[in-house]
């Protein structure tokens, strides 16, 4: 399958194989509550196998940079 | 994976509810959770005139879609930091969002107004990037509320935004930082307008599932200054027990706000505002944070503005 990492430098890997999106996850090392696992605009749960022949998006939700310092 | 609600396939997961939710309900519990965080803290009522502060990004932009959609009265704020092409990309998502709404945008662009970019702010005084950069989108919000007569300033934080500042305060024990961390931190009935976060409840992973399922057009790339910044390994560090232990975000920030918050304002009480001397703005000392940065740095840089 096609995996397409979105961000923050986008890049696509191929993988052979189905497998649950979960174990995906794993193997890409990424921390499942901080991504949105997408295949054909549709938002996937972590139980969904995903196919051989399938194009799935990893969005990676986690954003920095925010401002530490609260002084007026 | 079922939803909750209706038993269809879900979209989304969330482990710290317990529950998983397809498209429909998911947005309905959105708005649910952001709904009752401006109800739980007080931040607005309809009446009120709110000024969103808009990046460009998801969470800005599925805070002003969400008042929006609910009626508030909201006029956008972007802020042209000029960082490259993810300023130029986080200044049409904005504009692009504001005229499919047909909302009401204002542009402060900093270099025109202000004398330089962010980069140049940075490396001219030798500050961490968003450290000047906070500051500056803070006292430009606060500045241009005051002036244009908003009566609060709404921002996109999201709860591992809050999470995140409430972990580095802690390891630093900022107290001062610490009283006033806050979703809702209330007008002094003077020239410091009331600044809320509505989307404090709401994980970023959350915020992100919202956007993408309501199809808003936000900017996915990080700020170029972001990389190494210490707000993504608190977030990281947070993440890997989040994901052991569900809730725990949820609970570290509730718990401040309920237990330690309180304690921390009443050490706050001879804490003084009094006008800067340069600009007016509210500060604690004769001339505020945001002027001493941006004069030094003008100064530094040999650069005058009118």
């Amino acid at each position: 399958m096609k995996v397409i990492i979105r961000n923050p430098v986008r890049r696509e890997i191929q993988i052979t194989g189905q497998r649950r999106v979960d174990k995906l996850l794993e193997e890409l090392n990424f921390n499942p509550e901080q991504v949105l696992v997408i295949r054909d605009n549709e938002l996937l749960t972590r139980d969904i196998i995903v196919n051989e022949d399938d194009t799935i998006e990893i969005l990676r939700a986690i954003s920095g940079g925010i401002d530490e310092v609260q002084k007026v | 994976m079922k939803c909750k609600k209706c038993k269809s396939t879900a979209a989304i997961e969330l482990k710290r509810h317990n529950a998983a939710f397809c498209r429909s309900h998911y947005l309905d519990f959105f708005d649910h959770q952001v709904e009752r965080a401006i109800r739980r803290q007080a931040m607005f009522s309809i009446q009120d005139k709110i000024l969103v502060g808009v990046s460009g990004g998801k969470d800005s932009l599925s805070l002003w879609d969400y008042l929006l959609r609910k009626g508030y009265t909201t006029t956008g704020l972007h802020i042209h930091l000029g960082i490259g092409d993810y300023s130029s990309n986080s200044y049409a998502a904005t504009t692009e969002f504001a005229e499919q709404r047909k909302a009401k945008l204002i542009t402060v662009n900093l270099e025109e107004s202000y004398g330089m970019t962010i980069p140049l702010l940075s490396n001219t005084i030798r500050r961490v990037p968003c450290s000047g950069c906070g500051l500056s989108k803070r006292y430009i919000l606060n500045k241009e509320a005051y002036d244009r007569k908003f009566s609060v300033v709404a921002m996109g934080h999201n709860m591992d935004d809050e999470a995140a500042t409430l972990l580095g305060n802690v390891l630093r024990w900022q107290v001062s930082s610490l009283a006033r961390q806050s979703p809702a931190l209330p007008s002094n009935g003077n020239n410091l307008i009331s600044r809320v976060k509505p989307l404090y409840t709401m994980t970023e992973r959350e915020v992100a599932a919202n956007a993408i399922l309501r199809g808003i057009n936000y900017v996915e790339e990080d700020c170029p200054n972001s990389v190494g910044a210490s707000s993504i390994l608190y977030k990281e560090a947070l993440d890997s027990i989040e994901l052991r232990s569900p809730g725990t975000k949820h609970n570290f920030i509730s718990s401040f706000l309920e237990n330690v918050r309180p304690l921390m304002e009443v050490s706050q009480e001879d804490f003084e505002l009094r006008e800067c001397d340069n600009c007016g703005q509210s500060t604690t000392s004769r001339t505020c944070s945001f002027c001493r940065m941006w004069d030094q740095a003008r100064e530094k840089a040999n650069i005058t503005i009118k």
